[in-house]
């Protein structure tokens, strides 16, 4: 059994720790805005702050940034919505900050791509431990690759094509992924998924699992109303099985 | 039993009385008169033929020529005809002893005194049955009236069969138990149509009753006629119209209140969020001062926390986030994120136990237990969990003096504290509250003693959540 204290998870690539990572910011709030890009910066990081999401969409387009962290409550167009309009044709990495508790912003986030949330008052030491976690590579391996079926897993390359097509996966997708098949036919718990993804201390949640399940099969089921790649394992969590 | 079952029967109750009481009285009166009329023709007849066939004198030695002649014209098919002569004696009281030990010897029926004496002087009859079946016994003396100071008493017995009459009567019986089978036939189709329709109305009214009990509320039902139901029907319609309007302010209010909480949720988290980055920044810098602010900051982030989700609570905005949960790793996560040392927190329970809940509602519950267990009771804390009522039950007991009596039932009431000089402490003094509430959404308990060794004992039980609430959540 695959508990979530497991500690085979995937090893991780530290190319990221204590680098600079370059962050695209939004949050309307002045001083919330000015604290954090202070306090991120002070922890090493390239820091693009902005007000408003039609600014953070151009901001994006400018810069290239490695992470986007948007705030979910913004005049004008809001962070569930940029984060939508960024996975319409992209696979950078999102963190919302959620500052009402609410339940519906969670899932809504999570529906609209977001990689991760955290929710205010964060800590800036958190906050950067959420953005290496999201940032970190999946492991290259010498195993290279694994083909289930048409859909063909590259270890070496980092890379997963469906019938010949690259398969666009964000880096805690393909992590998500990858520790599937790792052991394929064996059940993880979402628990076990989010402490190997998302490095999560327990108790994490169990919704975040879920959501980027869901995205996943939408890239690589050929039917994902009916997975048969990644399937639930009711009252357990998910289990891959190779067709 | 249903109305409508009490109603037809009492209909066919009174209809087969009825009905039953009709045809009893004519069955009586229709047996009579049958009965009379086959007396007085039979009677008639037989007197009319003894005074043909019986001379006024008999001459000497035609006795048996009188007799035979007799016999033979009242011989029917219907009919057994028996002649005793019986000699006169002078002891007129022994007479009738004599008839009737003439009669049973002679018919093998038993008659009467009163027949015996009266058919010396006049005709006489007696119904008998013999051998299932019912006969007329006549019985009257074969001579004239006149001129019987004779010597003999000539005694004529006829049993007239009534086997026709009693098969017009079986006939008739028969005819009235068809008749009454139709009455109750028609009471039943009656009382039911009449029925139907005063318990159509109550059907309908039950039915929206019950669709306003499951929280339909803009159930009406239709208000034709003019009698008692309709009345009803309105007061019915009037009543969920004031439940509509009640419950839909209610709710506007719930959501507003809801809306309050996420407000002031967002407005106070924004600037904290400045606060705990800027204060993380200054302590960085190495300045007591500034730690010191970090500190508070950070424990002002934790009261303003716990405010919010009280509020998410009394505004119902909580809900669970179910997923599958080894409660044996869940409580060693929750011990090890914390940094409690077994030293300090001792575990038992079985290894496999998973309940379906919100583990980090469980995580919030069994913190908040054990860390009060730690600053207000003495270590060692024994946190024991064991299968129980489908779910989890989970006691938290440490070895400290246990809750003041007085403090006990309001241990779980928000900003109480046991010790009476509000000692500072990093409780904000809603954690047990947040922890009853968090047990409360599960729909489990929590509940508080003092244990046999003075401890407090807190009792938490949740059960596992089924399918069905998962498919509501999700």
């Amino acid at each position: 059994m695959s508990g979530f204290r497991d500690t085979r998870r995937t090893k991780i690539d530290k190319t990221h720790n204590g680098d600079v990572v370059s962050i695209l910011f939004v949050e309307d709030d002045p001083s919330a805005r000015a604290a954090l890009e202070l306090a991120l910066s002070r922890l090493g990081h390239s820091v693009t702050a902005r007000a408003t999401g039609e600014d953070g969409l151009e901001a994006l387009r400018a810069r290239r940034p490695e992470i986007a962290v948007l705030d979910v409550m913004l005049p004008g167009i809001d962070g569930i919505e940029v984060c939508r309009r960024i996975r319409r044709d992209d696979t950078l990495p999102v963190i919302l900050l959620t500052a009402r508790g609410d339940d519906l912003d969670v899932v809504l986030g999570l529906e609209a791509g977001a990689d991760d949330y955290v929710t205010k008052p964060v800590e800036p030491r958190v906050l950067d431990a959420r953005i290496r976690a999201v940032l970190r590579r999946a492991e290259q391996s010498h195993t290279d690759r694994s083909a289930y079926g048409d859909l063909v897993v590259d270890r070496s390359a980092l890379k997963v094509t469906k019938a010949g097509q690259d398969v666009r996966l964000t880096p805690t997708e393909l992590r998500l992924l990858l520790e599937l098949t790792r052991r394929p036919g064996q059940a993880m718990t979402r628990q076990h998924l989010l402490a190997a993804v998302w490095e999560h201390t327990y108790p994490g949640d169990s919704r975040l699992v879920d959501a980027c399940v869901q995205r996943v099969r939408a890239k690589i089921e050929d039917e994902p109303a009916e997975p048969r790649l990644i399937q639930t394992v009711r009252g357990f969590g998910y289990r891959f099985t190779a067709p | 039993m249903g109305l409508r079952t009490r109603l037809a029967a009492a209909f066919v109750v009174v209809a087969l009385v009825a009905a039953l009481l009709a045809s009893g009285i004519s069955y009586v009166l229709v047996r009579r008169a049958l009965l009379e009329r086959v007396q007085d023709t039979e009677i008639t007849e037989i007197r009319q033929t003894v005074l043909r066939y019986a001379p006024v004198t008999t001459p000497p030695g035609g006795e048996e020529l009188v007799r035979q002649q007799l016999l033979a014209a009242l011989a029917t098919s219907d009919r057994r005809v028996w002649m005793i002569d019986l000699p006169a004696d002078r002891q007129a009281a022994r007479l009738d002893g004599r008839v009737r030990t003439a009669a049973a010897s002679a018919v093998g029926v038993p008659v009467s005194v009163v027949f015996s004496r009266r058919m010396l002087t006049e005709a006489v009859f007696q119904r008998v049955r013999v051998r299932g079946h019912s006969y007329l016994l006549i019985g009257m003396l074969a001579a004239q009236a006149q001129g019987q100071a004779g010597r003999t008493h000539p005694l004529l017995f006829v049993s007239v069969s009534l086997r026709r009459e009693e098969q017009e009567l079986a006939q008739f019986t028969r005819a009235l138990l068809i008749a009454d089978g139709l009455a109750v036939l028609v009471a039943l189709t009656m009382a039911l149509a009449a029925t139907r329709g005063v318990l159509r109305p109550v059907r309908v009214l039950g039915r929206a009753a019950r669709a306003l009990g499951e929280g339909d509320f803009s159930t009406r039902i239709g208000e034709r006629g003019r009698d008692e139901l309709t009345d009803l029907a309105r007061t019915f319609n009037r009543t969920a119209d004031q439940l509509e309007h009640m419950v839909g302010e209610l709710r506007a209010k719930d959501a507003a209140s809801r809306r309050f909480v996420a407000d002031v949720s967002h407005e106070l988290r924004t600037p904290l969020t400045s606060m705990v980055a800027m204060a993380e920044v200054l302590a960085e810098e190495g300045d007591d001062a500034a730690r010191l602010v970090a500190v508070e900051t950070r424990r002002l982030g934790t009261l303003v926390e716990h405010l919010i989700e009280i509020s998410r609570f009394d505004a119902g905005a909580a809900t669970l986030v179910l997923d599958d949960v080894v409660v044996a790793h869940a409580v060693a996560a929750t011990l090890d994120a914390r940094g409690w040392t077994t030293g300090e927190v001792a575990v038992d329970g079985p290894p496999d136990l998973v309940v379906r809940l919100d583990p980090r509602r469980l995580d919030v519950i069994v913190a908040n237990l054990v860390g009060n267990a730690l600053r207000h009771g003495r270590p060692p804390v024994r946190v024991a969990f064991r299968p129980e009522r489908n779910g989890v039950e989970l006691t938290v007991a440490d070895a400290g003096p246990g809750v003041p009596e007085d403090v006990l039932p309001l241990i779980f009431n928000r900003f109480v504290k046991a010790e009476a000089a509000r000692s500072r402490s990093d409780g904000s003094g809603l954690g047990l509250s947040i922890a009853l509430e968090n047990a409360g959404l599960h729909g489990g308990m929590l509940a508080v003693t003092n244990g046999p060794d003075g401890g407090a004992v807190f009792t938490l039980w949740l059960p596992s959540a089924d399918e069905e609430y998962e498919e509501y959540e999700a």
